[in-house]
């Protein structure tokens, strides 16, 4: 093998937030001329350390060496002149510009300094997309563009700037086989070059292809840093999730009742063609907690928003204890027993401007009004009941809900959704962007819903927990129902396997150990 | 169990008062402005003068109730303006004229039923707005900007442009009372104050109690989020922008019963005006705050400044500059109050945090 020089390292290197510790004294070194594959959980810390990296985010202690020489990495800029280039996981591109202008966004190739040299810049384009062997215009306005394509764009874009070190986090989270293939001749091509690449990817199967090095992150420490070889999957999970499992809310063991939520023939199309949702039906009992998994774009949330009726052009019925659905309206299907948390709080879940008690009780309004007139007095008692029974931290029910912590907002949600005296739940990722401890409680809480009669889906990309909190599992993978285990028959290996099904060449899956 | 946990909290007294200072400035400003006038311009405070300034700011608090809503909502109704002006002409057109089927007979109608289609075709234009914004998705500046155009357009239209004069009514149809409106009163009270006062607590009213008046501040706050808490967003949309209409009918109205005269241009240049009390009044451009009662004092803001400035004498071109600066600076205190706020809430929860 080649002599691989270590080019980045960190030492000791610990990162904290306001209430949670990202990473914890972590040492990590980057190989120039090989790719080193980061893996780890959601929250593990991988794109913190990037960040760090990437001059993102700076460490709180410990120290970052380029070449052997400490550095101080201020801003993304300082990080660029240091020849480190980052690709993000979320697109960082301009909808409105075209793929030349993305490209060279605040690089802009000019003359005198005033005058952009467009033709210049359409040239180099050209050759980017030579080299990625896209047929992408330099004129084309990336908003035109498929997902794919854009993520190649954002690819092309770190690839201009000749950057010495790539950080490439889930580039191929959107890319179909033959580009991720395209991608890893890229990569390969760069790696003859000398250039050190990190690769951060859920799908253990691709990093395995690709990787030289891998180093596997959990709870903000480093458990495993070896070369590949002799890597299998089980070994990547092992470390990923520990021997012990945290300690979730553990089993109380309660009957199912009857059958409650069904759905039948689900699909929904989407802008780009092909199915986001395809064909999915199963059922599910009161009193069942079932855990949906799969990675990101799985169609998983997909399929909770046809369920609430958010896509009206969705197809398929879902039924309700037996009865067909028939209203398309959000309204509706919050009547008829549904309620949904969504995934992304922030923009779905809340309206952040107003109070925690306004926000608590949207979606169950008419509960506190008689003709027009609300009983303002009747929906605060509710709101104090709700506080005690989720055990909410909050100063005052009056203050904005954006003052809160993540777990507490997840929990104000939850409330909402519960007020609405629901039959269902459907909850997506119920655990992202909160803390361990929260988390607990929040699982605490499904627990003790489902024990009181509650249908609960639930979706995650965290195989602990829906490992430890699920009483049945389906896998979902792009769009389709991969796989159905029970809580017995389910293994992380058997999971994982079912949710790369259909995606990028898994040509070697390795026997479980 | 609410009022212990607030009071375990220790209260960081300082932001709190300038808190308190910062919610009530629209209100101090009125004071000061008040006081200032009544030291300054004389025959300011005497009643002829306080009937004369309530009738004035009472058109453009009307107004600016409406665009309290639809600012609330996220939108912005740049067309009342014009629906004044259209609405005037309506009531006169109607006063005069009755309608004519050219039949060799037509209908007249009481002053009641003439107030009703005048109402009917504000709320209607109110109800394009809303169909324009919610089913053809087109943005509410220029949705309403249309209509602002169109509105207008068909007010000079209805007369060529001239003026309705005498609208003094027949008392043989009934309408000899038209002019009631603008001139009766109500126990000493001028009519078009005491429908300010009906219109302001009906509105105050849907904000604060009702799940409507939620709704709207919701969808203004966080669209997405509102839709998927089963909130019928096309229909919330569709109140704000009728109720706009229904406000700018009762201007319309109003303002042709004072004159006895209904002019097509009338209404010029409104919207501003009420889009600037709503603003003083603490609304948030952006949506998802705001309340009827700081719009109303924040239109009693501007309605005692013009009049006292015109009192004093001070020019009309200054005038306009002191409006916009005081606009100006309501906006940027307005700023200071959120970011104090924001620190009072985050320092009330790390302390129940920890």
């Amino acid at each position: 093998m080649m002599e691989h020089p270590i080019g980045l390292s960190i030492r000791k290197g610990t990162k904290v937030y306001p209430g949670t510790v990202a990473l914890s004294e972590v040492d990590f070194d980057l190989h120039m001329g090989a790719v080193n594959v980061l893996v780890g959980e959601n929250g593990a810390g991988k794109s913190t350390m990037m960040k760090v990296i990437a001059g993102v985010e700076q460490l709180t202690s410990g120290q970052l060496f380029l070449n052997d020489n400490p550095v101080t990495l201020r801003t993304t800029d300082d990080a660029a002149k240091h020849g480190i280039g980052i690709v993000f996981q979320e697109l960082n591109l301009f909808p409105n510009l075209t793929v030349a202008e993305n490209i060279f966004v605040g690089r802009e190739l000019t003359r005198g300094g005033i005058d952009i040299d467009m033709a210049a810049q359409r040239e180099k384009t050209r050759a980017l997309m030579k080299r990625l062997e896209q047929d992408i215009d330099p004129d084309d306005l990336v908003g035109d563009l498929r997902v794919g394509q854009q993520q190649i764009v954002e690819i092309a874009k770190s690839l201009a700037q000749d950057a010495r070190i790539l950080i490439l986090d889930e580039p191929t989270s959107a890319l179909s086989a033959v580009e991720v293939d395209i991608l890893f001749r890229v990569i390969a091509d760069l790696k003859n070059n000398g250039v050190g690449i990190v690769y951060i990817s859920h799908r253990l199967e691709e990093l395995i292809q690709v990787g030289d090095f891998i180093t596997v992150l959990r709870d903000g420490v480093i458990t495993g840093a070896r070369s590949m070889d002799g890597v299998d999957i089980s070994w990547i999970v092992q470390n990923m999730i520990g021997e012990s499992s945290k300690d979730f809310a553990k089993e109380i063991s309660h009957p199912f009742g009857n059958e409650v939520f069904r759905a039948e023939h689900v699909s929904l199309g989407s802008s780009a063609g092909g199915l986001l949702v395809d064909d999915v039906s199963f059922s599910l009992k009161s009193g069942e907690i079932l855990g949906i998994y799969g990675l990101m774009g799985a169609g998983r949330s997909e399929f909770l928003e046809c369920a609430i009726g958010r896509h009206p052009q969705s197809v398929g019925q879902i039924f309700i204890e037996g009865e067909l659905l028939t209203e398309k309206t959000v309204a509706g299907r919050i009547g008829r027993g549904l309620a949904l948390i969504p995934e992304d709080r922030k923009n779905d879940g809340l309206v952040q401007i107003l109070s925690i008690r306004e926000n608590m009780t949207l979606s169950s309004l008419e509960q506190f009004t008689r003709g027009i007139h609300m009983s303002l007095s009747r929906e605060r008692d509710t709101v104090i009941d709700y506080i005690k029974r989720l055990t909410v931290k909050v100063a005052s029910a009056e203050h904005a809900v954006s003052s809160l912590s993540g777990g507490n907002q997840q929990k104000v949600v939850i409330s909402k959704a519960l007020m609405t005296s629901p039959k269902v739940l459907l909850m997506d990722e119920p655990s992202r962007g909160i803390d361990i401890g929260a988390k607990a409680e929040v699982f605490r809480v499904m627990r003790k819903l489902a024990a009181d009669g509650l249908g609960i889906i639930f979706v995650t990309s965290d195989l602990e927990e829906v490992m430890s909190l699920s009483d049945r599992i389906l896998v979902m993978s792009n769009g389709r129902v991969t796989g159905e285990f029970s809580q017995d028959s389910a293994t992380n290996t058997a999971l994982v396997e079912a949710s790369a099904i259909g995606h990028a060449q898994p040509t070697h899956i390795k026997e479980p150990a | 169990m609410m009022a212990d946990l607030t009071a375990s909290v220790p209260a960081p007294s300082s932001p709190n008062a300038l808190l308190v200072l910062l919610k009530a400035r629209t209100f101090i400003a009125l004071i000061l402005v008040f006081t200032f006038f009544a030291l300054n311009a004389p025959n300011f405070l005497s009643t002829a003068n306080m009937v004369i300034m309530s009738k004035h700011v009472a058109l453009n608090a009307f107004l600016a109730i409406g665009m309290t809503f639809v600012i609330v909502s996220g939108g912005i109704d740049l067309s009342v303006g014009s629906i004044v002006g259209l609405c005037g002409m309506v009531a006169g057109y109607l006063v005069l004229n009755g309608i004519d089927f050219g039949l060799g007979w037509s209908i007249q109608f009481n002053t009641f039923e003439i107030c009703l289609l005048v109402i009917l075709v504000g709320t209607a234009i109110g109800a394009i707005n809303g169909f324009l914004i919610t089913k053809l998705n087109v943005a509410p500046f220029i949705a309403t900007l249309g209509t602002l155009y169109v509105a207008r357009g068909a007010a000079m239209l209805s007369s060529d442009g001239r003026t309705f004069p005498n609208l003094n009514g027949n008392p043989e149809y009934g309408s000899d009372t038209f002019r009631w409106i603008g001139a009766g009163e109500i126990f000493g009270i001028p009519v078009s104050i005491c429908m300010l006062i009906a219109v302001g607590l009906l509105a105050a009213y849907i904000a604060k109690r009702t799940p409507l008046g939620r709704h709207i501040y919701a969808v203004g706050g966080n669209e997405r989020a509102a839709g998927l808490s089963g909130i019928n967003v096309t229909r919330t949309k569709y109140f704000v922008y009728i109720f706009s209409g229904f406000c700018a009918a009762l201007v319309g109205l109003i303002v042709s019963s004072q004159l006895v005269a209904a002019h097509p241009a009338t209404g010029d240049t409104f919207e501003l005006n009420a889009i600037a009390a709503a603003v003083l009044g603490g609304t948030s451009m952006s949506g998802g705050r705001g309340k009827i009662g700081g719009t109303i004092i924040g239109a009693f803001v501007i309605g005692v400044l013009s009049d006292g400035l015109v009192m004093m004498g001070v020019s009309s071109f200054w005038q306009t500059v002191i409006k916009g600066l005081v606009i100006i600076a309501a906006v940027v205190i307005d700023q200071a109050q959120q970011k104090v706020q924001a620190r009072v809430a985050l320092q009330a929860q790390a302390a129940i945090n920890k």
